[in-house]
């Protein structure tokens, strides 16, 4: 049980780091949060940029690109640019970190040659068609309706919470391809081009003031057959497929910068009981930044995390709304003002403990999975 | 960089759960402090592990099973004064001076360690005049001396010794704390398994499982932070080790507190019965609670590290 990082991983830090002085000077003028336009310009330069320095698609094999780099680069490539305030993947997240590696996994010769490089440069963005107004928490009972019409799927249904939605190129999308099948068993993974007759976007205001993700209402769309990733029906797996690729660094970005607001909101608390409690804080943010390294460690020795990452998601929510509450209370009346980059942050992370997962679904995952608890019993089957 | 345990590490984490299951059942745990059970455990090593050659990340995974089976005395002193003192130590870790003060197993120890402002001293408890045991201890097992005047005893150390002491028992409590944390997960999870009600068992509620899910989650990220504070140890240039250590404290102390409570909330009346094992778990947390430095302490421990107020 050790904590140095090896040789290896020093070199590549230090390399980084040079780069990121190099590289981060030059960047243009981050753009406004509602500025989409601006926004995708300024991700894909990013992107481009790390892709000519040979980052882009860190965790991705090398014959599709990527850097193929172990767990331990993998953290301090994240931990280094998070500390460097380098941009953030931006509108480039479910490219490069979910449809890519699920195209990796699953996908064609045809779907990688076509996609894969596109995503790796920053030309193509994805955006994410999964959960649904009715299909949330329990996803896989969505209904949005594929039906097979010759060499299309005819697309019928709504999408919601669609991550990226009004920018994407292309959409992962999940569709209901047997509807008599149990629910896992009837779902088909598609890749929706946003060009396509038949899609209405719109954008839904957040908390904050912008639009983060949008609806997406599919009429009759014709979606060509060769979209199709893996078997039809065989959706559920396919999807599934993708968080294997996930090794354990899960929130690395998201800690560092809590862990950086944390250590930066120390000198203006003189209150006895606020600094008690911002001490909590910080051992929460230290204790699950030990836990990522355990988790790193034993991905790189099994493959997978281990049950040290079904259970950073739930305990860092929490340590992040403790930071974002201190945080309001520190600032007091000045917390009145959104500019204030640790309102802003308290407002977008409100969505933490409910994307990807409630907190009570990770709950019940931890219940279930690791502690081998029975699923409650479905009120339908109950007298 | 391996944060995982060791191969051997998970050998000795093996040999002392095994040793504990034989050894320390909840029969023989409840009769309190066995000298021969101490010499046992001294015979693994439990106590020279240091001396022996091993760091102290292997004597946090030893500690954090001594902590599941929640094996009853001084242990973490006997410990630290190893090669020391002889046999069985107990300690003091903050005497205030002027007012009484009460230290735990003082009719198993031969010594006393005091840790005070100038260093250790060691007190030989035949030499204490006033000692009064406490009629109703808190913790049952845990039988606790009430001494008004310390004597000055034999000074075997200084200042720095005494901080080394005090890091030393505060990262092996912490491990102690998750330990019993871990075991109080376990201990509600089976009876969530076993209890029925409604004809199910209780376990298959959200809102019994939800308790269980946040012990769990709370005790392996208490155990993370202890095993990087006892690394941290072994290898100080990896981390800041007071604000390591100060921050495994406070989530371990947290741990092992609010575990046994939702253990007991868990077993419903069952857990508030003296023949359940639940209280014990629960009495021991409070009791180490106030083992060297309490959450208050730990916690203005952490904050010295972070830049000072402008």
């Amino acid at each position: 049980m050790d904590l140095r990082y090896s040789e290896t991983d020093e070199v590549f830090r230090a390399e980084l780091r040079e780069w990121l002085a190099l590289t981060l000077p030059d960047l243009p003028t981050p753009p406004a949060r509602d500025d989409w336009p601006a926004r995708v310009r300024y991700d894909t330069d990013w992107q481009g940029r790390l892709h000519d320095a040979g980052y882009a698609g860190i965790s991705w094999p090398k014959e599709f690109g990527g850097r193929d780099a172990s767990p331990s680069e993998q953290l301090v490539f994240l931990e280094e640019t998070t500390r460097a305030r380098a941009p953030y993947v931006g509108v480039n997240f479910v490219g490069t970190l979910h449809c890519g590696p699920t195209l990796i996994a699953e996908g064609s010769d045809e779907q990688k040659e076509a996609h894969l490089p596109k995503i790796l440069r920053g030309d193509e963005v994805w955006c994410q068609c999964f959960s649904e107004p009715d299909a949330g928490s329990d996803l896989a009972g969505l209904r949005t309706r594929a039906v097979r019409d010759g060499d299309h799927y005819v697309v019928t249904g709504q999408k919601i919470w669609c991550s990226f939605g009004h920018v994407g190129d292309f959409g992962e999308l999940l569709v209901r391809t047997d509807p008599d099948a149990p629910k896992h068993r009837g779902i088909t993974w598609l890749i929706l081009p946003m060009d396509l007759p038949g899609i209405d976007v719109r954008p839904i205001e957040t908390v904050l003031g912008s639009s983060e993700f949008c609806e997406v209402f599919l009429d009759e769309v014709r979606v060509p057959v060769a979209n199709r990733v893996g078997e039809e029906n065989d959706g559920w797996r396919v999807t599934n497929v993708t968080l294997s690729f996930e090794r354990g660094t899960a929130f690395v970005s998201e800690m560092v910068d809590a862990l950086r607001m944390a250590e930066e909101l120390a000198p203006s608390i003189d209150d006895l009981a606020e600094r008690r409690e911002l001490a909590h804080v910080v051992a929460e943010l230290d204790a699950l930044w030990a836990l990522t390294k355990r988790n790193v460690s034993q991905a790189a020795r099994d493959g997978s995390p281990g049950q040290g990452a079904f259970m950073l998601k739930l305990a860092y929510s929490e340590a992040r709304d403790r930071l974002g509450e201190l945080s309001l209370r520190v600032l007091d009346r000045a917390a009145f003002d959104v500019s204030d980059e640790r309102v802003e942050e308290r407002l977008r992370t409100l969505s933490i403990p409910i994307a990807a997962g409630t907190s009570q679904i990770q709950r019940n995952i931890i219940g279930e999975r690791l502690l081998g608890l029975p699923k409650e019993q479905q009120w339908a089957k109950l007298p | 960089m391996n944060f995982d345990l060791s191969e051997d590490q998970v050998a000795l984490r093996d040999g002392i759960r095994a040793l504990c299951r034989g050894r320390f059942t909840s029969e023989r745990v409840r009769k309190g402090f066995d000298p021969a059970l101490h010499d046992e455990l001294a015979g693994t090593g439990v106590f020279s592990l240091r001396a022996d050659g091993f760091g102290w990340a292997d004597a946090a995974v030893t500690f954090e099973e001594l902590g599941r089976a929640v094996v009853p005395g001084p242990l973490v002193w006997s410990h630290l004064a190893h090669g020391v003192a002889d046999g069985v130590v107990t300690g003091l870790a903050r005497p205030e001076p002027g007012a009484p003060a009460f230290v735990e197993h003082l009719e198993a120890a031969a010594v006393i360690a005091v840790l005070d402002e100038d260093g250790v001293a060691l007190v030989r408890s035949d030499a204490l005049q006033d000692a009064s045991a406490l009629e109703w201890p808190l913790d049952p097992l845990t039988p606790v001396h009430r001494i008004d005047v310390m004597p000055g005893g034999e000074r075997v150390g200084d200042a720095e010794v005494a901080a080394a002491w005090r890091r030393g028992g505060g990262v092996l409590t912490a491990a102690f704390q998750t330990g019993m944390a871990q075991a109080c997960t376990e201990a509600a999870t089976e009876y969530s398994l076993a209890r029925r009600q409604f004809d199910r068992p209780i376990g298959s509620f959200q809102a019994v499982k939800h308790i269980l899910a946040d012990m769990a989650v709370r005790a392996e990220v208490a155990r993370a932070a202890v095993h990087a504070a006892a690394v941290t140890m072994d290898d100080p240039g990896v981390a800041d080790l007071e604000r390591t250590l100060a921050g495994a404290r406070l989530l371990a102390s947290e741990a092992a507190l609010k575990n046994a409570k939702g253990s007991l909330q868990v077993h419903g009346g069952m857990g508030f019965t003296w023949e359940s094992d639940v209280h014990l778990y629960l009495k021991r947390a409070w009791v180490l609670n106030a083992a060297f430095g309490n959450t208050n302490e730990h916690a203005d421990a952490l904050a010295a590290r972070l830049s000072a107020p402008e």
